[in-house]
């Protein structure tokens, strides 16, 4: 079998620079007015939060400036915010929908 | 807290349901395998009734419009259309979601370029084994077919399309299972679907030869749920088991005509890419209708929504809301009428006895299969 490149599992860290893939679109339904995540077999209805953290994640900024942004925004805890933030880039990760453009060692 | 909310799990059926965010387009029932387990229906679209293509352009046109995000362009083998490229780029600019589920064979490099460059989301390759490509070939009645499919799934990957690896798995191959896990895995799937063969069109000629034991089952949903805590991060892994040895139905497609529909080679909508078999239903084509004409009001897709058709021991059942009394194909194919429970259930009158033919035929072992092809099929040669 020729050299295929094996996908290593995504680890969210402050530094990673978060971006949906190809394969996973977030897109406005004019229809249902709603934003909606559409990956493989099955549609997404991400709430408010995360429409919020997904439309931030270019794949240019860091996890930490969105966590900066967002607690700037609501003026929230920072330490509740940054929680949130990663518990939903890393359960995205883990199903495959995030690609990570330069998180520290790459 | 912040949620996705998976679409996948909603429950509620009703006579009205809305507009459906996925659906399947069999561009073709051509194609240049015979699997023996293929869902298509026995009676084959001939080439000469396709849709044309300024017939699929419209019918593309008209998804977005009444909330349709997803298009699943399926067949037969999509490829075999020349228009394939086209209808993609066509769909993208719709704002549809694009996925392209194909055996493969007929993707070269030029090909997956020009796929990825109308600006496709996602391709899904199918895989008959793993290793032993002799008998992968077998199954698919091709010679040569495995090795294109690993050639394709490798410049799938080369040109950066996310791939899925569907893994379709019976009597004859599942003691494959680890390897085909390995080689989702190797190819740099980022999605692998294990799905047991479901006893339909082809399938339910092939049953006997096709069917598997109760042992290898449990064996098999073992090694996936090993796979998964194993490959978390690396592959996901979707996993449909047969209902022949379960005592509840699957919930088929969420329910008649409630969240999907699936478009035949000559227009026809249907609730499901088998519902074509059920015999005295008469479904609407898009050569006749607008789609959100027929959604609404297409008699056979009315037909078994809600719960009022139901018989019994469905009609009063506390499960009728959740399973919806299983599959219609599948209760229409196995007791001649659609409107009967479906057999899988362990309340349906014909449980037992089907349940008991299966392990019957699972163990005796009959390993000559019919192969998919127009008037009925091909036997495979003997010895
Ligand atoms: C009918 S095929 C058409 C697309 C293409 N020819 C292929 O086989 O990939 C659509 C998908 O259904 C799967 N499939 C076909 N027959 C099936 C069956 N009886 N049970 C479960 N999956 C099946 C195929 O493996 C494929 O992924
Ligand atoms: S399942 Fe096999 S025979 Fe059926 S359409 Fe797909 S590749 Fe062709
Ligand atoms: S009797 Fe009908 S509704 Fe009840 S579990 Fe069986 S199939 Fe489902």
């Amino acid at each position: 079998m020729p050299a295929t490149v094996v996908r290593r599992p995504t680890g969210i860290a402050l530094t990673s620079r978060p971006v949906l893939p190809r394969h996973a679109r977030l897109r406005f339904d004019a229809v249902r007015q709603r934003w909606v995540i559409l990956v493989p077999e099955r549609v997404l209805l991400p709430d408010e939060t995360a429409i919020e953290i997904l439309r931030l994640a270019d794949g240019e900024i860091t996890v930490e400036t969105i966590i900066d942004r967002l607690t700037f925004k609501y003026q929230g805890d920072r330490a509740v915010i940054a929680t949130d933030v990663i518990a939903l880039l890393q359960d995205l990760a883990d199903q495959g929908f995030l690609l990570d453009l330069g998180g520290e060692g790459e | 807290m912040s949620e996705l909310i998976d679409t996948s799990s909603r429950e509620e059926t009703t006579p009205h349901p809305e507009m459906p965010m996925a659906v399947l387009a069999e561009m073709t029932h051509r194609c240049p395998l015979r699997c023996p387990y293929c869902s298509n229906p026995l009676a084959l679209s001939r080439a000469s009734d396709e849709l044309s293509t300024e017939d699929w352009r419209r019918v593309i046109d008209e998804l977005p419009e009444i909330g349709v995000l997803q298009l699943h362009f399926s067949g037969g083998e999509p490829l075999i259309r020349k228009d394939l490229v086209e209808l993609v780029r066509h769909a993208g600019q719709a704002g549809l979601y694009t996925n392209l589920i194909t055996s493969a064979v007929l993707l070269d490099a030029t090909k997956v370029a020009a796929l990825a460059e109308a600006g496709l989301n996602h391709v899904q390759i199918s895989f008959q084994g793993s290793r032993e490509e002799e008998e992968a070939d077998r199954i698919a009645g091709m010679p040569g077919a495995h090795l294109r499919k690993l050639e394709a799934a490798r410049q799938i990957r080369e040109a950066d399309l996310p791939l899925t690896v569907n893994a379709v798995m019976h009597r004859q191959n599942l003691d494959q299972l680890p390897e085909m896990i390995d080689l989702a895995v190797d190819l740099g799937a980022g999605r692998l679907e294990v799905a047991h063969v479901q006893y339909y069109g082809w399938a339910l000629k092939n049953r006997a030869a096709l069917i598997p034991t109760l042992d290898q089952l449990e064996r098999a949903t073992e090694i996936v749920e090993e796979a998964i805590r194993r490959l978390k991060g690396i592959l996901v892994i979707d996993y449909v088991i047969p209902d022949y040895y379960a005592r509840r139905p699957k919930q088929c497609m969420g329910g008649w005509g409630q969240r999907f529909f699936n478009i035949s080679p000559d227009g026809k909508v249907l609730p499901c890419h088998a519902a074509a078999s059920i015999t005295g239903l008469s479904f609407d084509s898009v050569r006749d209708h607008p789609l959100a004409w027929i959604w609404r009001h297409s008699p056979a897709l009315n037909r078994y929504r809600g719960v009022d058709w139901m018989r019994a021991p469905c009609r009063n059942c506390e499960y009728r809301e959740i399973d919806r009394g299983g599959c219609r194909c599948q209760a229409f194919a196995l007791t001649g009428e659609a409107e009967n429970t479906d057999p899988a259930c362990a309340l349906s009158p014909r449980h037992e006895e089907i349940f008991a033919l299966a392990a019957t035929e699972s163990a005796e072992d009959r390993r000559r299969l019919l192969y998919r092809a127009h008037g009925g099929g091909v036997w495979e040669s003997e010895g």
